[in-house]
């Protein structure tokens, strides 16, 4: 297999996996926007980290920036893999700034909440196996489209 | 072709994704309540079987279906409290028990403010309740603190012990939460004005505010 080869292979993984991304912030956004993580009714743990104050910024819900985040991504990605290099780029920068911030959220219910919510467990996995991605992407020397 | 090729992906997938979530979106807006004409709470002739924060004969009603183990309704009844100062005599509150199942303990500290209810101490509990939420909620023995609740409110310990296990409270607990059922209570907190229930951006201060205001203006207009 050719080091381009493996190079496409890779960024149309990240732009899958970051799909499943994308599905969980929207389910979380549209949550965020009906009010439905103000009160309790499901998993009291998830509504604890939901509807705290951190789950919000300048009144925006977090999970619409997770949904713009990952859908960045993915759209970096797919360039990524048609031979975009400067996708390449935009990727490397959008996944460095959502680990950061998963970082910070991960803080944020282990020691200031007390309290872990799966679906943004999930979205820390997410981000985590597309770091995984970028840091596996070999240096790209051949630049196809710009 | 192959140049537009990752446009459309894209776009695709952009469409898809405002699609599913305009669906999802009309799927769990939430539905605004009101509460039946038979169901409505009277002025006085309720009074006895209610917990009223307020004067009782406040021309607005605020009821709310709340459970003590559901923070957002910690947050709400912060400044439901100050709200019924500065509306002091317009608007009263009515506290309705709703321990939502999934939370463990959210029945038992029901109980805990019936019994203290039963000693005339019902919202001096409900307060700690609220204000100590986060401390009962992980304790391993939430009736140790309860108890220690009682006592600091200034209740009889073994009465609050007997009235905690008895049927008084179990009753107002379970009849609380049936008039929630049967109105259409899912979810905690809910809470009606007048018999109309709030969405869920409107359980801010300044959103109850604004439909305390309006339903003081309404009431007006029709005297």
């Amino acid at each position: 297999m050719t080091l381009s080869r493996f190079r496409t292979i890779l960024y149309t993984v990240a732009a899958i996996v970051s799909l499943a991304g994308l599905a969980d912030a929207t389910y979380l956004a549209v949550q965020a926007l009906t009010g439905e993580t103000l009160g309790c009714g499901g998993s009291p743990d998830c509504f604890r980290v939901l509807g705290s104050s951190y789950a919000r910024v300048g009144g925006i819900p977090v999970a619409l920036f997770g949904t713009l985040a990952y859908f960045s991504v993915f759209t970096f990605a797919t360039f990524a893999a048609f031979g975009y290099v400067r996708a390449r780029t935009f990727l490397i920068l959008t996944v460095g700034a959502m680990f950061l911030a998963t970082l910070w959220l991960l803080y944020v219910q282990a020691f200031l909440l007390h309290a872990y919510c799966r679906y943004c467990l999930f979205s820390a996995a997410i981000t985590f196996l597309l770091a995984g991605l970028v840091i596996a992407l070999p240096p790209s020397k051949d630049a196809s489209v710009s | 072709m192959k140049r537009y090729l990752p446009f459309v992906i894209v776009a695709v997938i952009a469409l898809a994704t405002l699609g599913s979530g305009a669906m999802l979106y009309r799927t769990k807006r939430p539905q605004l309540l009101t509460i039946p004409e038979d169901k409505m709470l009277s002025g006085k002739s309720d009074a006895e079987s209610m917990h009223i924060r307020g004067n009782p004969d406040a021309p607005v009603t605020l009821e709310e279906f709340g459970d003590f183990e559901c923070p957002p309704c910690g947050n709400f009844a912060g400044f439901a409290d100050a709200l019924v100062k500065e509306y002091d005599p317009h608007l009263r509150i009515v506290f309705r028990n709703f321990p939502l199942k999934n939370h463990q303990h959210a029945r038992d500290a029901a109980l805990a403010a019936e019994a203290a209810g039963l000693q005339g101490r019902f919202w001096e509990m409900h307060d700690v309740l609220y204000r100590e939420q986060a401390v009962w909620t992980k304790a391993s023995n939430v009736r140790e603190s309860f108890e220690s609740y009682a006592g600091m409110i200034g209740l009889n310990i073994d009465q609050f012990r007997k009235d905690m296990d008895g049927e008084k409270a179990k009753a107002r607990v379970d009849s609380d939460q049936e008039r929630g059922h049967s109105v259409g209570v899912e979810r905690t907190p809910t809470v009606f004005v007048n018999n109309r229930s709030l969405g869920p951006n409107d359980r801010t201060p300044e959103g109850l505010r604004a439909i305390v205001d309006a339903a003081l203006k309404e009431k007006a207009a029709t005297k």
